[in-house]
Order: C-alpha cells, then structure tokens, then sequence
C-alpha cells in the first residue's frame, strides 16, 4: 500500500517535471500565455486527481471484492456454514494470510490463506496498472493541451479552488456523519426497544438484554423495562449540577476579580495559571477523583457519621467543577470585559462603590452574555466522559441524593461498547440511542448559548 | 499629444449609492495629472477604476467606458492580472510585503514571468531600485526586510515594485499622506523624474503637490468632474466658482 | 457615614470573595500538580537488589565464549535456584521460595540480558542489580504502610525481616528505571513501560496532524478569501461552529460506525485514532486560521492585486505565509488537546493490553491517555505509581507544547 502511493507521488512529480519542460522549451521560440511551472502544476495534477481516485476505490473495493471471489471459488465448502460461521472463518484465513498461524489450520482454511495472498497479489499488480494507465492517459491529454496560448494557469487554479472549496464541506461531512452514525444504529436500537421506553423509563438495567442470548428470540417485555434513560438524566444532571455548583461561584467570582480588581502583574500571572487547569486531560482528573477525592469524601462522611458511597455523584461533580472553572472564567471575561466603560463611569459618578458598581450595573448588563457561558460550560459538562467513567458508579440509581452512586449518560456509553460489542444485541445498540439524545442535548444548549451571547454582543457594537 | 488613458461616461455605484457621475477625463502619455478635491469627492474610486481595483469589491459596479491605447479594459477579453501589469499602482500607506527589499521587487517580474535567471532579474532589481532613487541607500542590505525600511524609503520601494513590471502607467493614491516633508520632497522629485517615461496620475490632497507635480489637474467633487485644465490654469484663473472655491481653501 | 461604613465593608467583603476564588482556583491547581507529582515520581525509580551471582558455565549448559544466540536459549531457572539455595543455606525450600517472591519473576530474563551484555563474565561471580517485586518496591518507597496487619499485605512478616536484613546489608537500592521508558505495557507493574503507548500517542498525533492541517487550512483559505456569502457558507459556518462544542465520545460513536463499521478499517489503530482525532482538532485549527487570515492587513493584498498577481497567487504567496504563525499556535493548543483526549479512543478500541511497541500506525496501538486509564482501572499498588508517572510525562510534555505556543506567538506576533 505504501509503495502504491509513493508510486503515484513519484510519477505526477514526475509528470510535473515533463509538463514543465515541454512549455520550457516551446517559450523559446514565444511568450506563454503562463508561466512555465503551470504547465507543470497541471499535468501533475491531471495525473495526481484520477490516480488517487482510483487508489482510492481500489483500495475501499478490494475487501468487498475478495469476499464475492471467495465465496465463488469456495462455494462447496461455505454453503454449510452458517452466516457467522462464515464471518469467523474470512476473519480467520485474513489473519492466516497476514501470517498470525496457530500451527492448528484446517486444509480448507490453508486453501484460503493461499487463495487470499494469490488475490492480494492479483489486486496491487491491478493497482499498478491503474495508476500507470491513468498516468499514461493523463500526460498524453496535457500534452496535447500545452500550447503557448494555453492558459494553464487558470486551469490549475480553478482545480486548485475546487479542491478547497471541497475541504470546506468536510464540516459538512462530519456532522452529517455524526447524524448518521448515530442515527442508523439508533433506529437499530428502536427496533428491539419502543423509543417510549427509552425515553420515559425509570429503570436502567442492560443487563437484562443478555438473556437474548440464550434464546434467539427477543423478549421484548423483558427489554421494556431495561432501557429506560431517565435514571441516567438525572445522574447526569446531577453531576453537571454539582460541577456547576462549583465552578460557577468560583469562576465567575475569579473573572470579576481579575477583570475589575486585580493588579495587572496579579491578572497576568493567575489567567494562564487558573487555564492550566483547562488543558490538563480529562483523564487525568478521572484518575484524581477516583483516587484522591472520593476516598477523601467517604473519610469526610464516615468522620460526620453519613454514609458515603466511594462512587458517589459528588466526588465526580466537585472535579468536574474544578475542570471547568478556567472555561466559566474566561468566557464571563470577556463578557464582563466587553461592558462599555461609559456604563461604569455613570455609576462611579454616582458615587457608587466598585462592588455596588459591579452588581448593580456591570452583572444586570453583563447577564445575558453570562448566562450563555453557563449554559456552554453545562454543555461541556453534560458531555464530559473521562471523570465520570472512572469516578462514577456504573449503576444505575433514580435518586438525587449526591452521595449515592450514581450513573451517568457517557458512563453508560463507554461501559455499552468497551469490552465485547455485538451489534446485534440491544445492550450495544443503546449507546447510540444516548449518544444521539446527547448530541441534541448539547446541540440545543450551544445553541440557545450562542444566541444569547450573540444578542447581548449586537447589543454594545 | 497622445492620449494614454481615455474614460468615457463612466458612472461608479456602490450598492445603491452612485459614487462617480458621468465623468469622461482623458490622460497624456508622459505627463502627470493629478486630481484633487475634498473628502469622499471620488477621486479614489475614480482612480481605482481605471487598473481595476474595484474589481475586488462586490458591491461595486462600473458603467461607461475605459481604454488603454485605444483597448476597452473591462472587455471580456482583457485579463484583470495583464492589465494591472500595465498599468502600476502606488498606495496612500507604504505596503511592502514582509519581505526582503530585493523579493518586494522581484514579485511582479517573477509572477508574469519575465526572465527566470538570477542575473537577469538582479539587473531589474537593480534597475529599478535606481530609479526609484533607493538603490544607493539600499544596496547593501538588499535581504534586509522591506518593512524596515523608513516610511520615504517604504513608499520609494513600493514605486520600485510598481516599476519593476515596466508599467506603461503609475497611479499615486496619495502617496505622500503618510510622509513627513522632506520623504514628500524627495517622492515629489521622482515623479518629476519618473514621466519622462511613465503616464502618471496621481490623487493628492494637498493642493501644493498639485501644483508643484502636475502638468494637468482634474478638479472632482460629490462624485463629478467640476473641472480639468492645465495645472497653471486651474490653479490661477479657474472657469467655477466652486474650483476657485476648493483651491482658495474655502471649503474642503 | 453609618451607612457609608457599611457600604465600605460590604465592598471589602465582596473584593474578599474575588481574591478567595482565585486563590482557591490556584490551590487546586496546585494540589493537583502537588498530588500527582509526589506520587508519580517514584515511578521514575525502582527497587533493586544487589545480588551476586555465579555464572555457572555446567548449571547454564553453555561452552566457553558462548554465542549470544546460544546464551539467548539457555535456562536460567537452575543457575537461579541453584544460587538461591546456596544464598540462603540456613532457610527452608518453602521460606526460599518465600524469599523468591522478593524479586521481580522474570529475573531469569533479565539475568540473560546481563550476560548477553557481558558475556566475559560467564563462569565468573559479580554482582548484578536484580529488580525487587512491586510489593518490596512499593514498601521501599514508603508507599505503603508495612505495620498494617499481616493479612492485609502481600509482604509477610518473614519476607519482611529478609527485606530488613537486605537493607541492613546494604543490599537494596533505588535506581533510575530505565526500563520504564523503553518498554511496553505488562501485567507486572515493576515491567510496564509507557514506550508502546508513546509511540502510540504519536502515530495518533502525526495522523491526526497530517490531516486536519492541511484541510483545515484549505477550508480556512476558502471561507475566509473565496466563499461567496450564501447559504452553504453559513451552513458550513454553522457546522464549524457546532463541531466545536460536540463531545469528544460522539465523535468517538462516529470513528465506531462509520470507520471501523461501515469503512471496516482495523480496530484499536493509531490511524483510526487519527482520523477521529483530526475531527475534534479541525475546528479549532480553522477557527485559529481563519482569524489569522483575517488579520493579514488589506493593504498587502491589495498591494499583490495591483502587481497583477491573480486572487491564488495573492493568498498563497502573501496572505497564507503572513497567517501561519497565528494557524500554528492554534495548530499546537488543538494537538496539545487532542493528545489528551480519552474517551473517543475508548470507542474505537484504542484501550488494549498492547505490549508490543507499534511500529507503523496500522498496528493495534494505545495512547498515553489510554494507557494511564488502564492503568489506573488496575488495583495493584504500583500501577498507581505507574499512573501518576505517566501523568507527570503527559503534562510535561503539554506543558512544553503549550510554552512553543507561546513562543511562537510571541516571536511572531505581527501588530499591523
């Protein structure tokens, strides 16, 4: 594969190289309509588009191909197999092929190794011969286009536009990727769970679509009572609670301090300390809540006589909001920041103190600016994984008691698809369906956040 | 007496707004011709019409006509990029490129392709640096960045580069706005200097450069041609009130 | 003036709850760092005995100048029990083998490395540093608590006494672990090794780079010089916007359907890891070119415009340079992110038990986030160790990265 695409690299410079010196040599005799590197430029990216494009399909086309062709040449064999069978045994030969042997092969699955590697060889001289006959083609069409009237410099900078304008769409592209993927395995969900009972169900136990494994059939009385998101809405919202609890008081406390009071050594040294909290990795929170914190809270609680579970709600939510402070902090600097300075002015003329100041006109005008980034740093923390997967519990518990374990949407993600996935099977199939009610979820926040900062903006331009 | 650049009923609008009412102005070859009037009278847009710089922005829209040596430039057929290789532009601020002296002056030769040996384009280079008149105080620091330069010297470079492509015409935009005395000086001496061989128009404020650079003058205002004239005409015995008006210095 | 008084206190008060909030902000900032940092350095060193040993020519079964390939295959295990019974003549087979479990259990591997380094001492005696097990290493360091009851620990009141009688005689002691940087991961924690889950970290970050750079750039140079204002452009303006703020683990949902599921590319690789990663990065790199690209000053354009260069030329010979130092700092601030991201990996099955160091990025790889979450899902004591080190190696090298950002912002920083 590597070799393939150094090939197609070497030959469109190559082509570059003979696409220049054609139009070298005819501006000899006559001016050109561009200079001569754009002669060049284009027949090295005539060679390089198709090329790359047929690489491409080959290289997507290849899997789908070798499994029609074995199917064909070993039709006897497979038509007693059953579909999974069928999957272990391709899963098999491909690994043979790639030499991972266990010593214990069958004949059958020696053959089709043997048969893999023989397509596989068959497949990269096609890829050769693709890439060579494209390129031959594509200098025999420049070549018959270089004239000294030619404006070759138009061409490539229209291929060259083309080309950016599609690398903007790739936002498109993921996001409509995003949509898809969820929403697929989704409706995949929906079929063996009603979308009611996910959405309005109070009890949370996946486990109970492993009994769909014993049987083949799919006792969908059994699952109507296991998807229920609820429980975990609450989870999550109570750990976003608690991070807000935190984070808000501090951050925004933290922003009006240094925005209004604080020295300009103070400011300049505290900003990029307290940021140094936003680019640890969430990881390494995780690791701190599970390990420090909510060891210290159950000691806290055990020495105040409650009982305190080590996977409760509090000890994720408190990190969580030591995360997010920096995030608060900024975003309300800069709202508070862009109050006009006329309006403090009006008040001090008053005689009015700097705190009077700052919570009678400063916040009130500030608010609705303040309020988005709340509303963005609930998102953020709606959305966070990494500290609730290591510091929350994995079960579920309807309850907004914060000591108690509790479970979270992203836990419930990670725990569904870490391990063994089938995706044939509900207890899979349901990370999807939270993934999705979590991408709308923040979504719908950033939105409303972005409105309202963008409002309040429009109102001091 | 030849005429370089002709314009014919040419009306600007940005959006909705008419910015250029219906002004015909010829240009000489090898003179220089300055246009003045107050604030927001056209001049520049006035200006910027005739390389085409309007292009650029998409709410602008040119009616009438504009010719080069008898050529229609907003003829399908003329290319914007050739064009500008003809006729040079100067700016009211110095912008070079972030880049040594000798690249800000070799860009244009280098992109329409002129000559791709080494010595060949040290001579333009060189060549056109002289007659800027910056050669001598540059030339042994020719990879020093352009914008180290001293204002003068920034705005004598940006000549050099608008000369470096053997336009046939400079436009000024207020060259010297941004100057001190003595740079407009030295700059007001190399126009002179520089219509022995090019057609120069230049927009000014200062109604002393006028007078002191320009063989012809073109008075506008509000987005009309009051007036044009020879220099010693306008500036003496205008034919309206309103030129009588501007160069008296009763308004603008 | 009572009120006056007042008021004046009411403004201390409330300036009191300014500077508490910052300085509460900077605490956890440092009990964080304090934390990991005093727990996470001993992971640098390990415990190790200074044993001396025979090279018994007969009990390895090798000639004189013994081949390397030929002391690779040879057995260790009775040149081992051999020196330990001779060692510990005095004790019991079962108190030997307890006093065994004092060391690390492959010390036969590392023993065959020290001769395979130093083969002129076959048949000779010297003394080689044997690694000590986790449990003796965690007791050495003071990481745990060795008056707790007997049945509490893995070290029993008789292994105990040998470790004192080793210490007494100078026999134990703590070296810098040189195999932690060089190894992969292993289920004993005195082997594990963050090299493969490094080289993983950079797969990822060079395949996350090598794509999101250059089409965001593309993208950039689109919006911000070409696109006409229209309702594509507001939809991908929109979506930029959007990308920005959706969870990491959804983009991980998307690697999981459509590349692993619908593209079938491998599983658990550096590649994958890459391309989810450069989905998450995209927007920050754009957003930071875009403001660059427009901070690049019109006159520079317009200054190229009147030479006749065409619009291409203009942005890729001016504009595009001028805005790459602004492009690149925030280049590194969404790499330096990315490079810490877990839970997208975690979907994509980038969380393995990958010894093996990986040597192109289709290979099943970890990264450091990775590797420190499951190290950290690990409740052996010196796996913690092993996980605060890896933390410290992580934020040392995002602290790095984000000082070349500022360096770069710094130096290149252009007022207009």
């Amino acid at each position: 594969m590597f070799y393939s695409v150094l090939t197609l690299f070497v030959l469109s410079f190559i082509g570059f190289y003979l696409g220049k010196r054609k139009s070298i040599k005819l501006s000899q005799n006559i001016k050109l309509a561009s200079l001569p590197s754009y002669y060049g430029y284009l027949a090295m990216l005539y060679i390089l588009i198709p090329t790359l494009i047929a690489w491409f399909v080959l290289l997507v086309g290849e899997n789908f191909v070798l499994e029609k062709y074995l199917f064909l040449i070993l039709k006897e064999f497979l038509i007693s197999m059953s579909g999974s069978e069928v999957q272990l045994f391709f899963i098999k030969i491909k690994n043979l092929s790639e030499g991972a042997s266990f010593g214990n092969e069958s004949d059958l699955e020696l053959l089709g190794a043997q048969k893999i590697i023989q397509f596989k060889n068959l497949f990269l001289l096609l890829t050769y011969l693709v890439i060579f006959l494209v390129t031959a083609i594509a200098l025999y069409l420049v070549n018959k286009k270089i004239s000294p009237t030619f404006k070759s410099q138009r061409d490539v900078e229209k291929i060259v536009n083309l080309f950016i304008q599609l690398c903007s769409y790739i936002a498109i592209l993921i996001t409509v990727g995003i949509f898809l993927s969820l929403v697929f395995e989704t409706i995949n969900f929906f079929g063996y769970v009603n979308p009611l009972d996910f959405l309005f169900g109070i009890n949370w136990n996946p486990n109970k679509a492993f009994v769909i494994d014993s049987s083949d059939v799919i006792d969908k009385d059994i699952l109507k009572d296991a998807f229920g998101i609820i429980p975990l809405m609450t989870g999550t919202l109570l750990v976003a609670f608690l991070a807000m609890l935190v984070s808000i008081p501090l951050g925004l406390m933290s922003a009006i301090y240094l925005a209004e009071y604080a020295p300009k050594r103070i400011r300049d040294i505290s900003k990029p300390v307290i940021e140094i909290l936003a680019g640890i990795p969430t990881v390494v929170y995780g690791f701190f809540a599970a390990l420090v914190v909510a060891p210290k809270i159950a000691d806290l609680g055990e020495y105040i006589g409650l009982d305190v579970s080590s996977e409760s709600a509090l000890a994720a939510g408190l990190t969580m909001g030591v995360m997010i402070i920096p995030f608060v902090s900024s975003l309300s600097d800069d709202v508070i920041g862009a109050v006009p300075q006329s309006l403090r002015d009006g008040s001090y003329a008053l005689g009015a103190t700097k705190s009077e100041t700052i919570i009678k006109v400063i916040l009130p005008s500030a608010l609705p600016g303040i309020i988005g980034s709340f509303l963005l740093a609930i998102s953020r923390a709606i959305g966070e994984t990494m500290i609730v997967v290591m510091a929350a519990s994995l079960q579920a518990n309807l309850t907004i008691n914060p000591l108690e374990p509790t479970t979270t949407i992203t836990t419930q993600i990670v725990t569904a698809l870490t391990g063994d996935t089938e995706f044939d099977n509900p207890k899979t199939l349901v990370a999807f369906a939270l993934g999705l009610t979590l991408f709308f979820a923040t979504l719908l926040l950033n939105y409303f956040a972005l409105r309202t900062v963008k409002k309040y903006r429009e109102q001091y331009d | 007496m030849v005429n370089s650049i002709i314009t014919k009923n040419l009306n600007v609008y940005y959006g909705d707004q008419q910015a250029i009412h219906n002004i015909s102005l010829d240009f000489l070859k090898n003179k220089v011709t300055a246009l003045i009037g107050p604030s927001g009278c056209g001049k520049s847009t006035f200006l910027r019409c005739l390389n085409r710089m309007n292009d650029v922005i998409d709410i602008c829209r040119v009616e009438g006509n504009i010719s080069l040596n008898g050529m229609d430039i907003y003829s399908k057929e003329i290319e914007v990029e050739h064009l500008r290789e003809k006729i040079g532009m100067v700016f009211q601020k110095p912008n070079p490129f972030p880049k040594s002296i000798y690249d800000n002056v070799a860009y244009g030769p280098r992109i329409h392709g002129f000559t791709d040996k080494k010595e060949e384009m040290d001579l333009i280079v060189e060549t056109s640096l002289k007659k800027a008149g910056l050669f001598e105080e540059v030339k042994d620091r020719l990879d020093d960045m352009g914008t180290s330069l001293s204002g003068g010297q920034q705005q004598r470079l940006c000549i050099a580069r608008a000369i470096a492509i053997k336009p046939e015409v400079i436009l000024m935009d207020e060259p010297c706005s941004a100057l001190d005395p003595i740079a407009t000086s030295i700059i007001e001496e190399l126009i002179t200097d520089l219509k022995k061989s090019y057609t120069i128009i230049i927009v000014t404020h200062s109604m002393q450069q006028a007078a002191r650079v320009s063989d012809k003058t073109a008075f506008f205002h509000l987005g009309n041609l009051i007036e044009e004239g020879d220099t010693s005409k306008i500036f003496t015995k205008p034919d309206h009130q309103k030129t009588n008006d501007y160069i008296t210095g009763r308004f603008g | 003036m009572t009120n006056l008084a007042k008021r004046k206190k009411a403004e201390l008060r409330f300036r009191f709850y300014g500077i508490f909030s910052v300085f509460l902000s900077l605490l956890f900032v440092a009990i964080l760092i304090f934390n990991i940092c005093s727990s996470g350095i001993g992971g640098f060193y390990k415990t190790i005995f200074l044993t001396s040993i025979h090279f018994d020519q007969k009990l390895l079964n090798l000639e004189d100048n013994a081949s390397e390939e030929q002391i690779r295959n040879a057995s260790f295990r009775k040149l081992i029990k051999n020196s330990f019974d001779e060692s510990f003549k005095d004790y019991s087979k079962d108190e030997i083998k307890q006093i065994k479990k004092l060391f690390y259990r492959k010390i036969d591997i590392e023993l065959k490395n020290f001769l395979i380094n130093n083969p002129e001492f076959l048949n000779k005696t010297t003394k080689v540093e044997l690694t000590a097990s986790t449990h003796i290493d965690q007791i050495h360091k003071g990481n745990f608590d060795r008056t707790v009851q007997e049945k509490h620990r893995k070290v029993n009141n008789f292994q105990l006494e040998i470790y004192d009688k080793f210490v007494e005689d100078q026999k134990v002691k703590k070296v810098w672990n040189s195999t932690y940087f060089t190894s992969g991961d292993s289920r004993d924690p005195e082997a594990a090794g963050v090299a493969s889950s490094v080289k993983g970290s950079v797969f990822t970050i060079l395949i996350c780079f090598l794509l999101s750079f250059p089409i965001a750039i593309f993208a950039s140079i689109y919006l911000q010089e070409f696109a006409k204002a229209g309702k594509i452009t507001d939809l991908i303006e929109i979506n930029i916007n959007n990308l920005a703020a959706v969870p990491s683990i959804i983009f991980g949902l998307l690697g999981l359907g459509i590349l692993l599921n619908f593209f079938g590319l491998p599983r658990s690789t550096a590649l994958v890891g890459g391309i989810v990663l450069s989905f998450m990065t995209l927007p920050t790199i754009i957003v930071a070119c875009r403001s660059s690209l427009r901070a690049v000053p019109p006159s520079i354009r317009e200054a190229a415009l009147a030479l006749g260069a065409t619009k291409n030329q203009v942005v890729f010979h001016h504009v595009l340079p001028l805005a790459m130092p602004g492009t690149l700092t925030g280049t590194i601030i969404g790499l330096a992110r990315a490079i810490g991201e877990t839970a997208p990996l975690l979907m994509i099955g980038m969380v393995a038990f990958i010894m093996d160091i990986p040597s192109n990025p289709l290979e099943p790889a970890v990264g450091m986030p990775a590797q420190i979450y499951l190290w950290s899902e690990s409740s052996e004591r010196g796996f913690i160790e092993k996980t605060s080190s890896a933390i410290i190696l992580l934020l040392m090298f995002l602290i790095v990265v984000n000082f070349v950002s500022v360096y770069f912002r710094k130096k290149y920083e252009k007022k207009w």
